[in-house]
C-alpha cells in the first residue's frame, strides 16, 4: 500500500465505523425501550428486525419535504448540517485504539469539548429559524442548558488534566501538561486502577450527568420536550432534514461515550498489557469499542428510566449541585496532589 | 402535593405540613442519587426479565389470543346433514335485524320438507354491529355468528357476503 495512503485510512475506517454504529443504536435503542416497557420491539424487517434502520431511512427519505412559509431560508437550511458535523468533527481527536487515532493534537480534549459543544448552534439555530414558538423555546432552552453544564463538564474536566500531569510529572520528570487526549490514555494504561474513574470518581459522576445534559437525552431533554413543546426544536423539519437531526443526535452520544471512555475510562486500555503489534492494536480497539457500547446503553437504559427534569429543577441542578460539586473536586484534587507530591 | 380537597379552612393555611416539608428537602429529595438507583435496578430488572416480568405482546399473525367464550364474530349459514342450507327464508332475521343489513329473496324449495328456501342470502358486513339478534331470532337454528374475528378485505364490494360465502364460513 502506498505510504501516502495510510493516514486517510484511519479516518476512513472510524467515520464508517460510526456511521454503521448509528443505525444500529437506533435499532438498539428500540429494542431496550421495549424491554423495559415488556414489549418486543421492532422484529419484522430482516432476520430479527435487524434491517430496521433501512427502512426507517428510507421511509424518512420518501416522506414530504415541508418548508413553512416564513422561514429563514438561509439558516433552516443549514441548521441539520451543523446540528451533525460537530459531533462527528470531535471525533478526530479521540483514540479509538493503540495508536489509531486521526489527529493526536497536543490540546486534543479542549479540541474535543469545544467542538462538541458547537452542536448547540445548530439546535438553537434550527428553533430560531423556524418561525415558530415551539420550536424557538426548544432552541433557548438547549442553549440555556449547554451553558449551564458546559461549566461543570470544563471543571470535571480540570480535575482530570490535573490527575494526569500529576502522575506524567512523577514518571517522565517532565512539566508539560498533558492535554492530548492519547497522553491521557497513555497515562491510564497498563491496569484497571489507572484508569482516571479511580482518580476521580465524583469528576466522573459530574462528567457523565453533564455528557446527559449536552446530548440534550432524557432526563436533560428539554429542548425538544414533547409534552411541553410539541418537538420543540425540529418541530418544523421534516424528511431527511429531521433526520440530519436525528442523525446528529445519536452521533452526539457516540461521541460523548467516547470522550468519556478517554478521559476516565482508560480509553483504548483493556486492563491488561497488551500484546505488541498488530494483534495488540486490535485487542485495543475493541476493549475501546465495547466500552463505549457499555456507556451507549447506559444513555439508553437511563433515558427508558428517568422521567424528564422540571426546568428549573435543571438549572438548579447545574448551578447549585454540580459546579460546586465540580468546584470541591478540583479542591480535593489539588490537596491531594499536593499531599502526594 | 396536598392530596386534600381545598375545604375553607385549609386553604387558608399558610404553611404546608411539617411532614411533607421534610419530606421534600431530605437527602434521598435533594440528591435524586438514591431514587435514580431504585428506578434503575427497576427497569434492568425488566429488560432481564427477572422477578416474574414477562413479554406481554403477541406476535399477532402467528399467535394469537384465544377467543372468549360466546364471541360474536362472522356470520354462518348452517347446513343440515343432507348438505342443504337449513334456512327456509322465513324473513325473521332479516325482519329483526336492528341494522338492517340482511338482504334476502326467497324462492320455492326443491324438497319436500319446506316451502321456501332462500335463492339470495346477503348480509352486509360494513353495516352488520355482531349483535347476534339474526342468531337468537332464527326458528331454525340456521344462522349464527362464529369466532372469526379477522375481518378484513380490499374493497367495500367485498364484504357484502352472499350465500355461498355464508355457507363455506
Ligand atoms: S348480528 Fe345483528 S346487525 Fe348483524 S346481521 Fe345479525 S341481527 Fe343484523
Ligand atoms: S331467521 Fe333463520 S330461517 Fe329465517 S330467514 Fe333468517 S336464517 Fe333463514
Amino acid at each position: 500500500m502506498p505510504e501516502f495512503f495510510l493516514p486517510l485510512l484511519t479516518p476512513i475506517l472510524v467515520f464508517g465505523a460510526i456511521m454503521s454504529l448509528v443505525p444500529m443504536l437506533v435499532l438498539g435503542e428500540r429494542r431496550i425501550a421495549a424491554a423495559i416497557q415488556d414489549r418486543v420491539g421492532p422484529n419484522r424487517v430482516g432476520p430479527n428486525g435487524l434491517f430496521q434502520p433501512l427502512a426507517d431511512v428510507v421511509k424518512l427519505l420518501f416522506k414530504e419535504e415541508i418548508v413553512p412559509a416564513g422561514v429563514d431560508k438561509w439558516m433552516y437550511f443549514l441548521a441539520p448540517a451543523l446540528a451533525f458535523l460537530p459531533a462527528a468533527f470531535a471525533f478526530t481527536t479521540i483514540p479509538v485504539g493503540r495508536g489509531v487515532q486521526i489527529a493526536d493534537l497536543n490540546m486534543g480534549v479542549l479540541f474535543a469539548i469545544t467542538v462538541t459543544s458547537l452542536g448547540v448552534y445548530g439546535i438553537s439555530l434550527g428553533g430560531w429559524s423556524s418561525n415558530n414558538k415551539f420550536a424557538l423555546l426548544g432552541g433557548l432552552r438547549s442553549n440555556a442548558q449547554v451553558i449551564s453544564y458546559e461549566i461543570c463538564m470544563g471543571l470535571a474536566l480540570i480535575g482530570v488534566l490535573m490527575v494526569s500531569n500529576f502522575f506524567y510529572d512523577v514518571e517522565a520528570g517532565q512539566t508539560a501538561a498533558v492535554v492530548s487526549s492519547g497522553g491521557i490514555v497513555e497515562l491510564q494504561s497498563g491496569s484497571i486502577f489507572n484508569w482516571n474513574i479511580f482518580k476521580q470518581p465524583l469528576g466522573f459522576l459530574i462528567f457523565y450527568i453533564a455528557a446527559f445534559a449536552e446530548n440534550n437525552r432524557l432526563p436533560f431533554d428539554l429542548p425538544e420536550c414533547e409534552a411541553e413543546l410539541v418537538g420543540g426544536f425540529h418541530t418544523e423539519y421534516s424528511s431527511m432534514k429531521f433526520a440530519m437531526f436525528f442523525l446528529g443526535e445519536y452521533i452526539a452520544m457516540v461521541t460523548m461515550s467516547a470522550l468519556t471512555v478517554t478521559l476516565y475510562l482508560g480509553g483504548w486500555d483493556p486492563g491488561f498489557s497488551l500484546p505488541e503489534g498488530f494483534l495488540g492494536t486490535l485487542i485495543s480497539i475493541g476493549a475501546f469499542v465495547v466500552k463505549v457500547l457499555i456507556l451507549l446503553f447506559i444513555y439508553i437504559w437511563v433515558r427508558w428510566t428517568l422521567p424528564r427534569f422540571r426546568y428549573d429543577q435543571l438549572m438548579g441542578l447545574g448551578w447549585k449541585v454540580l459546579i460546586p460539586l465540580a468546584l470541591f473536586n478540583i479542591f480535593i484534587t489539588a490537596v491531594v496532589c499536593l499531599l502526594m507530591g | 402535593m396536598t392530596t386534600s380537597t381545598a375545604s375553607p379552612p385549609e386553604t387558608q393555611q399558610t404553611q404546608a405540613p411539617t411532614g411533607e416539608k421534610k419530606k421534600s428537602t431530605g437527602f434521598k429529595f435533594k440528591t435524586y442519587i438514591p431514587a435514580v438507583i431504585t428506578g434503575l435496578w427497576n427497569t434492568f430488572k425488566h429488560i432481564l426479565k427477572l422477578d416474574g416480568h414477562k413479554t406481554f405482546t403477541l406476535n399477532y399473525p402467528e399467535e394469537k389470543l384465544p377467543v372468549k367464550k360466546g364471541y360474536r364474530g362472522e356470520h354462518r349459514l348452517k347446513k343440515d346433514e343432507l348438505g342443504r342450507e337449513k334456512c327456509v327464508a322465513c324473513f325473521m332475521c332479516q325482519t329483526v335485524c336492528p341494522s338492517v343489513c340482511i338482504r334476502i329473496i326467497a324462492e320455492e324449495a326443491p324438497w319436500e320438507d319446506r316451502d321456501k328456501r332462500p335463492a339470495v342470502f346477503e348480509i352486509d358486513m360494513l353495516r352488520c354491529i355482531y349483535c347476534g339478534m339474526c342468531e337468537e331470532a332464527c326458528p331454525c337454528d340456521a344462522i349464527e355468528l362464529t369466532e372469526t374475528y379477522n375481518v378484513v378485505a380490499t374493497n367495500r364490494h367485498a364484504k357484502v357476503y352472499d350465500k355461498d360465502r355464508l355457507l363455506s364460513n
